[in-house]
């Protein structure tokens, strides 16, 4: 796989056109990791020049945050300023909405300034700008549900572009109930993802499941590593994993263009 | 004794305004012991929030049929309002419909007239309310914190709109004269012939009556304003006006932390150095909030603006899987809590005493706080732009960084986080790995 760090096209004197920011899930998390690559995939089927930070990156500080603890926070985004403007970076694209709004919207205070892209939005200027095509042909009239992620939907109002692309899919979308500002989350943000809920009736990722199965989807089409693995586990947990699989939008592209 | 009525009706408005600016003043006390925050920027944006959210109701109507049935009720309590004025004048100056003569006949008539439809209009919607809070089982009117008197303070308020609504129309219907003029009773003409046989000077008593009922009504209902979940009539205007207007999910950088933080990663920063001669203590006492205090204006202006629709519960996820997290408590505590110091500081002489209270445990437990998944449901929600999350977010914070108390689980990600930078035990310098597999 073509990927080059920051450090490789620093040595070279270049600048990438972007710099894909992994993130922790995208990094490690095996699931998430599978997201990561066909987004990868994409980026170089379209020719993007792009690079990561590697072992140079580090959480975004995020769920250290919503979690309460300002000052791990702090310490985290000073530390990826200090190296994403060492490296002179301009535009940042990554794969998970807490990134996203993380180095959008509260790394800018800290000294942090960057034109942050969600990947779905990256790769909907790829398609605008002619430099990549979607086939319609491999998912054609599979049936779709997406699941607005919170950090990209409510938190940052990026209703359209996900649907955008699961369009260009060629694909049957049908909205849940709850969807775009009223999307029910899938219950991993806050810091969630790391604990065990607190007491009460229902985990929120099989109330969200539910949503999704009322729509009858073969496909539940994601835009997020977290909410990627909350809705999987309710799929595993309705038992249904056999006819209903969770991609990301990314995923769903990389197949449909035969890059898998 | 020919002025006494008027002597009378300009001593009870005194009473009535006078007793509300009263408590509008502690009203605004309380708010002003929040700390301070930015609000006051991008005004076109914030009027402009404020005509489409408080004046135009426009989130209202995302549940179109308590969306409906609430500007019917808005409508008709700012256009009835006008006829207020009137009775207002005519006690003052012992006139009867003084705006009749001054309007015209046909416009009057049609003002009154189009007022007492509304008032039916009202009517309607109050009873269907009360059916929706009383017997429908609406699920976000049955949660535990709607027990006792937030339950009966928001049928109390149907109750007095009933009231106030009948004695209008009562009002006008027992008007011998209105009703012989026959312009604008559209309404109560229907309602006159039940007092038919009365004779002319029990009409008008019982004309007076309503009308003396009405205005008192309306100078108690003024007043009753400040102790119930009714003040949004008022407080919607400016809490939208004042909401935040960043990305939902931009939460505040504590400044006092990023100057901690500078100096720590600051290799020339000498860690044993002695403040500078009066140089601004950076340290602030307290990091996040565990008391109202703690809290902004802001955020004590969205407690006291909250009318406990429970819209922000019934879109929460913790709550809808059963957790103890209400967005619409974490609302109605924080304001409990402020009365609660506000009166501390009546009694003692304008200074707050320690109670041995607190926002946290005393009213809002960490159960509730670790139960939020910070997804901005609630705060999408409010239809007055109220946001719960941001006290969630600064009680965690005073819990995290002033006690150290969070859960064990959320402690091993912040170690992970800390040490290697993710939330699981992974080498950083295995970040690159997944380039390297197929």
């Amino acid at each position: 796989m073509n990927v080059k760090t920051m450090a490789e096209y620093f040595a070279e004197g270049k600048q990438p056109e972007v710099l894909f920011w992994v993130g922790s899930a995208g990094s490690y998390d095996d699931r998430a990791k599978k997201i990561t690559k066909a987004f990868v995939k994409i980026l170089n089927q379209a020719n993007v020049a792009f690079a990561v930070l590697g072992t140079e990156e580090s959480s975004t500080g995020d769920a250290a945050k919503r979690a309460g603890n300002e000052f791990l926070f702090q310490m985290q985004a000073m530390m990826n300023i200090e190296i994403l403007n060492g490296y002179e970076v301009k535009k940042i694209v990554t794969c998970d909405p807490h990134s996203f709004n993380t180095i959008k919207n509260e790394y800018p205070s800290l000294g942090g300034k960057y034109e942050v892209y969600h990947h779905t939005q990256f790769i909907q200027n790829l398609i605008d700008k002619g430099r990549l095509k979607i086939d319609d042909a491999n998912l054609k009239g599979k049936r779709v549900t997406f699941h607005d992620p919170c950090y990209l939907g409510r938190a940052n109002e990026v209703y359209e572009s996900p649907r955008d692309l699961i369009r260009r899919l060629g694909v049957n979308l049908t909205e849940m109930k709850r969807h775009k500002s009223t999307a029910l989350c899938c219950g991993a943000g806050g810091a969630q993802m790391f604990k065990d809920a607190e007491p009460g009736n229902k985990e929120v990722n099989v109330l969200r499941t539910e949503d999704a199965l009322d729509t009858n989807p073969q496909i539940i089409a994601t835009g997020c590593p977290y909410c990627n693995t909350m809705m999987t586990d309710g799929i595993k947990f309705k038992e249904k994993e056999d006819e209903i699989i969770v991609k990301d939008i990314a995923e769903l592209i990389a197949e449909a263009n035969n890059l898998l | 004794m020919q002025y006494l009525p008027n002597i009378l009706f300009a001593l009870a408005l005194f009473a009535g305004v006078g007793f509300f600016v009263r408590n509008i003043r502690k009203l605004s006390r309380n708010i002003k012991l929040g700390k301070d925050v930015e609000r006051f920027n991008n005004k076109k944006e914030r009027w402009k929030n404020m005509a489409m959210i408080a004046l135009g109701q426009s989130k209202m109507v995302k549940r179109p049929l308590s969306g409906f049935l609430h500007i019917i009720v808005y409508v008709g309590f700012i256009i009835i309002n006008i006829e207020v004025l009137e009775i207002v004048v005519d006690g003052l100056l012992g006139t009867h419909r003084v705006f009749q003569d001054f309007l015209g006949e046909a416009f009057y008539g049609f003002l009154i007239g189009t007022f007492e439809v509304l008032a039916v209009l009202v009517l309607v919607a109050v009873i269907i309310f009360w059916f929706r809070r009383n017997v429908a089982n609406i699920k976000r009117f049955l949660s535990s914190e709607m027990k006792g008197w937030p339950k009966n303070d928001g049928n109390y308020i149907l109750y007095f709109e009933v009231i106030l609504m009948s004695l209008f129309l009562t009002m006008n219907a027992t008007d011998t004269p209105f009703q012989e003029a026959g312009v604008g009773n559209v309404i109560s003409q229907f309602i006159a012939p039940l007092f038919d046989g009365f004779s002319t000077e029990s009409l008008h008593t019982i004309e007076r009556v309503a009308w003396w009922i009405h205005i008192l009504g309306i100078l108690v209902f003024l007043n009753y304003l400040y102790y119930s979940k009714h003040l949004h009539i008022l407080l919607a205007f400016p809490n939208t006006y004042f909401a935040n207007l960043k990305p939902k999910g931009q939460f505040t950088n504590l400044e006092s932390v990023t100057n901690e933080v500078k100096l720590m990663m600051d290799p020339s920063a000498d860690p044993y150095a002695m403040p500078e001669e009066g140089a601004e203590e950076t340290v602030p006492e307290k990091f996040g909030a565990s008391d109202v205090q703690d809290l902004n204006w802001v955020q004590l202006l969205n407690a006291y603006t909250c009318t406990e629709c429970g819209r922000c519960t019934s879109a929460c996820p913790a709550n809808l899987t059963g957790k103890k997290l209400s967005p619409r408590k974490i609302m109605m505590d924080t304001r409990d809590r402020l009365e609660e110091v506000g009166r501390n500081i009546d009694t003692n002489n304008g200074e707050f005493k320690d109670d041995g209270k607190q926002l946290l445990n005393d009213y809002i437990s960490t159960e509730e706080l670790w139960a939020c998944t910070s997804c901005n449901a609630c705060v999408e929600e409010c239809p007055v732009n109220i946001d719960p999350l941001s006290i969630i977010m600064d009680m965690r914070r005073y819990l995290v960084m002033e006690e150290s108390a969070a859960p064990q689980e959320l402690n091993m990600m912040m170690t992970n986080v800390e040490n290697n930078g993710a939330m699981w035990q992974y080498s950083q310098q295995d970040r690159l790995n997944w380039a390297k597999e197929d």
